[in-house]
């Protein structure tokens, strides 16, 4: 493997190009500046809310300095609350080239538009100049995200995606698997792993925040197609995105935006902290991968039954089909046909060895499914963290 | 703990159906059966009232109303009502002991009542 080597050591995976809006009102600045250079990995990302939030600056920062980016673009309109000037120190400090355009001050639209791809045409230039280094499967972080799921996911796709946790952990990689609320019922199995002593009541702690806050939103992380699918409870949903994690030790929490330290398995806690104020933890799949992203994933395995088309802006999702009815119905849209284990045609094992595989391959530059059609999708909404505890992660 | 979670190697004896733990009070379904298709539980002979698709559940034997229902050997609710064995595990038999299921019927219930 071969990585796109950044200043501060990290190796990416991948070259992308960030186009950041910093409030709704430049949204449509941001995606016209892309647009000409949409094949080129140049991405999308922004924050909609016109008022400051720490966990939206936090999550920017990560992102933008994330080792599968090269160069990042903001776009403000000029009278928001983000704090522009402090994202841009933060992003310029790590050398990567690093533009902002404001479109109060530049003349309005079309001129800014202009600005922003003048500016993509010189920044592309200077990423070909970018350094490459070995890269080790111990480089590596994945996360695991599961959308989209039915009563097959818990048998095949979730259990395949935990063998290829446990391969990758034992060869040093960091492997993070995420959404506590769909973990509400199997806490107590989920915190007998926990790798040290003060670390178990920790992670009790993260699935009773979220049943609390699910509880008052009244509202479990469960959609009618999880019905339709066969899945009847909220615990049967969590028993099986829980065999995503597979049976390494749980090394530690991360909340999002936090880097794993250490080789080993690592939970995201997505729900965030206080009084229940900012709605559903994550409005849809395409957050929880963002966030996953901002604690440094160089690719997330997305396992799916009903069927989810979806990629993500800066790193490759690998679409993992638990349902082979789904896979031959949307098999352009998916890497990977775990459905195969329920008809026979391969074992459990072999369909984890196949995701480990795809994944070294994808690090070295093959394009996934929803890479290859196009898909960069992106959300990021208000949310408020306190600071991970000292208990969380390993000494 | 997780080694709990076997690999899905058929233990009951017909292949259409899956117990993934031997502590499981449920089969699921892994191909889609038909109305009308048969199939064994124990010593009963079950016809399929109506289809049931892939991943659906199946009481492997007869479940007093209450009982937990276990799924991966862990409990994934409880009965609402007496099940018979071979009959299929539900929303309409099975409650959620944390929080209830929303269904896509429960959308017109849910947007008719006022939010916050």
């Amino acid at each position: 493997m071969t990585g796109y080597l950044r200043s501060d050591g990290r190796k990416g995976i991948r070259n992308v190009t960030v186009v950041v809006y910093l409030v709704e009102c430049a949204h449509h600045v941001a995606r016209e500046v892309v647009f000409p250079f949409r094949e080129q990995e140049v991405h999308l990302l922004g924050f909609p809310g016109c008022y400051p939030n720490a966990y939206a600056h936090r999550m920017l920062r990560q992102l933008c300095t994330h080792p599968n980016v090269g160069a990042v673009l903001l776009v403000s309109l000029g009278c928001e609350g983000f704090n522009r000037a402090g994202l841009l120190e933060e992003i310029r400090a790590t050398g990567r080239p690093t533009g902002v355009l404001v479109i109060q001050e530049t003349g309005g639209t079309r001129k800014t538009i202009a600005e922003g791809r003048a500016w993509m045409a010189g920044a592309l230039e200077e990423l070909t100049k970018v350094p490459r280094a070995a890269m080790k499967v111990s480089d590596l972080i994945v996360g695991t995200v599961c959308g989209g799921s039915d009563a097959t996911s818990g048998i095949t796709a979730n259990p395949a995606v935990g063998l290829a946790f446990d391969l990758l952990a034992k060869n040093g990689a960091r492997v993070v698997f995420e959404e506590t609320g769909e973990l509400i019922g199997c806490e107590q199995i989920m915190a007998a792993r926990a790798a040290r002593p003060e670390l178990a009541p920790e992670l009790l702690g993260c699935v009773e925040k979220a049943a609390r806050y699910y509880a008052t939103l009244g509202h479990g992380s469960f959609a009618p197609g999880n019905a339709e699918g066969g899945l009847t409870t909220l615990e049967e949903k969590s028993m099986g995105a829980y065999s995503k994690s597979g049976n390494s030790p749980i090394s530690g929490i991360l909340k999002p935006g936090d880097v794993p330290p250490a080789a080993g398995l690592y939970l995201l806690d997505v729900v965030p902290d206080g009084e229940v104020r900012w709605g559903f933890p994550n409005i849809s799949d395409i957050q929880e991968i963002g966030e996953l992203i901002a604690c440094g994933a160089h690719v997330t395995l997305f396992t799916t039954g009903r069927g989810s088309v979806v990629g993500s802006a800066i790193s490759p999702v690998i679409k993992i089909c638990a349902n082979p009815e789904t896979y031959r119905h949307l098999s352009e849209d998916m890497d990977i046909n775990a459905g195969r284990i329920l008809e026979g045609a391969a074992t459990l094992d072999e369909v984890g060895h196949e995701i480990y595989d795809r994944i070294l391959r994808v690090a070295e530059g093959e394009k996934t499914a929803s890479e290859a059609m196009g898909h960069a999708e992106f959300a990021l909404v208000y949310k408020s963290f306190d600071p991970i505890g000292p208990a969380c992660l390993p000494g | 703990m997780t080694k709990d979670l076997p690999p899905p190697v058929n233990a009951s004896a017909d292949s259409r159906l899956l117990r993934l733990h031997p502590a499981d009070n449920v089969l699921t379904v892994i191909a889609t059966l038909e109305a009308g298709a048969t199939f064994r539980v124990g010593e009963t002979e079950v016809t399929v009232p109506s289809r049931l698709p892939l991943g659906h559940k199946v009481a492997a034997r007869a479940l007093e109303a209450g009982e937990k229902i276990v799924k991966y050997g862990a409990p994934i609710g409880s009965a609402t009502r007496a099940i018979a064995a071979g009959e299929h595990v539900h929303t309409h038999n099975l409650k959620s002991d944390y929080l209830p299921t929303f269904l896509r019927e429960d959308q017109g219930r849910y947007f008719a009542q006022p939010h916050a």
